[in-house]
């Protein structure tokens, strides 16, 4: 479960945030849409503890421990192999050295990286790489996952791939809570249980995602930003 | 082990395999230091000034510019693919990052010490067997010191434009006080003076390691928070 309460924060004069308050159960996937500048990332970023709000609380059943993060840029080392990345980021979560072989093992069989463990990530492509930023944000078995533009920069295939591992994982029924953020309503109303819309800091829609299409989403979406 | 060690362990261990497989700050640290010596060594009039009276201030020159060299890594290769932003989101407290960049810098700048301490003696002719474990201790002592400083700035310059330049400009201030106790120490030493006369030096030199790595422990949470 993860929560923001009052959270308001600024960037100088900018404000990023304004009174924002919602709380996510688990097993529910939350897409969350707005423009650029919205406020998307920043929330996040509150949520992951990495930016301290000006007001209110946020946070993390579980605590940054139980955090999956996954950005459009993999947060991997370019020079080690997948292994040695995986190793190290499951190192630090704490996953303990007999756990961390049979770990990578295993997601590397999920995600179809049994061949690529021994090579470099700088010489991997961009979907598998992304594919290596998935196991890196699966390591520590996290209860929650965060998203950040997941799908920047990969091409259908792969976009089509990471929507069916974040369905996978995130998804309804092991009991995690995922938030993603993307400028594509298609695809995130695809995974997603709520719908959430932010414009100019402020969350103005949050709903359950229900029967609604993608079509209808957009046009919602459409009509609170404009 | 506590945790806080044990994570920064495994920080410094990722940094050196880093560096170990590319080479590249530790090649340029010592390329520089090499063809520091060799211009001083040139550029001196051997008639004017005895070797002896310069060598101690050109050795520390050396070692303080070289280190710089090896310290603007340290940071920079947590840009790439926003490994740094891993990092924070990850559960380690903050002081293990700081402790495990702080060791694997030792590691860097006292490797790049190794090899312009034999080159030092070579060059300006100087006898350094005699005084081999006193030098290399107080090497030891002067480094833990200015690596400590030179590892919070880097990590204070990360998202400043230009943080190459920034680096020598923030930390050369403060690296006077150990700086001019490492000088005047090896010149007793190497005149085969006793330490007696520089005792006040020595303690200057510890005091400054205790406060500025327990100060820079400290203080580099702040650094790095947004």
């Amino acid at each position: 479960m993860l929560w923001a309460e009052g959270v308001r924060h600024r960037f100088g004069a900018v404000p990023a945030l304004d009174d924002v308050t919602f709380t996510l159960p688990a097993g529910h996937t939350l897409a969350l849409f707005g423009p650029n500048g919205a406020g998307k990332t920043t929330l996040l970023k509150v949520l992951a503890g990495l930016i301290r709000p000006r007001a209110g609380r946020a946070g993390v059943e579980g605590g940054r421990g139980a955090i999956g993060w996954i950005g459009h840029q993999s947060l991997l080392y370019g020079q080690l192999t997948v292994r040695e990345n995986l190793r190290f980021w499951g190192s630090l979560y704490g996953v303990r050295a007999p756990v961390l072989d049979a770990r990578i093992s295993g997601l590397a069989a999920r995600l179809d990286l049994r061949e690529h463990l021994d090579r470099r990530v700088s010489t991997l492509s961009r979907g598998q790489t992304q594919r290596a930023a998935i196991a890196r944000a699966l390591m520590h078995d996290p209860s929650v996952l965060l998203l950040d533009e997941p799908f920047t920069g990969l091409d259908r295939v792969a976009a089509g791939e990471l929507a069916n591992l974040v369905r996978e994982f995130a998804g309804r029924g092991e009991g995690r809570a995922t938030i993603l953020v993307t400028h594509n309503v298609e695809e995130g109303t695809d995974l997603a249980t709520d719908i959430g819309i932010l414009k100019a800091g402020r969350l103005v829609e949050l709903a359950p995602r229900n029967a609604r299409n993608p079509e209808q989403v957009g046009a919602r979406y459409r009509e609170l930003v404009s | 082990m506590s945790g806080l060690l044990r994570d920064a362990l495994v920080i410094a261990r990722k940094d050196l395999a880093l560096e170990l497989r590319t080479k590249t700050g530790l090649g340029s640290a010592l390329v520089f230091t090499a063809l520091v010596l060799t211009v001083f060594n040139f550029g001196r009039d051997p008639t004017a000034v005895a070797a002896l009276d310069l060598a101690p201030s050109i050795l520390w020159v050396t070692f303080t510019f070289a280190a710089v060299l090896s310290l603007n890594r340290a940071f920079q290769l947590e840009l790439e693919n926003q490994a740094f932003e891993g990092l924070l989101v990850s559960p380690i407290d903050r002081r293990s990052l700081y402790l495990g960049k702080l060791f694997a810098n030792l590691v860097f700048v006292g490797l790049v010490e190794a090899v312009g301490l034999p080159l030092f003696a070579l060059f300006f002719n100087i006898p350094i067997l005699h005084v081999l474990l006193p030098l290399a201790a107080l090497i030891a002592v002067a480094t833990v010191g200015f690596v400590a400083v030179g590892t919070l700035m880097s990590a204070l310059v990360i998202r400043v434009r230009f943080a190459e330049l920034m680096l020598p400009v923030l930390l050369l201030p403060f690296l006077i006080p150990p700086l001019v106790g490492a000088v005047q120490v090896t010149a007793r030493l190497l005149a085969g003076r006793p330490l007696s006369e520089v005792s006040g030096w020595l303690r200057l030199l510890l005091a400054y390691d205790v406060v500025f790595v327990s100060l820079a422990a400290l203080l580099f949470p702040a650094t790095v928070d947004e």
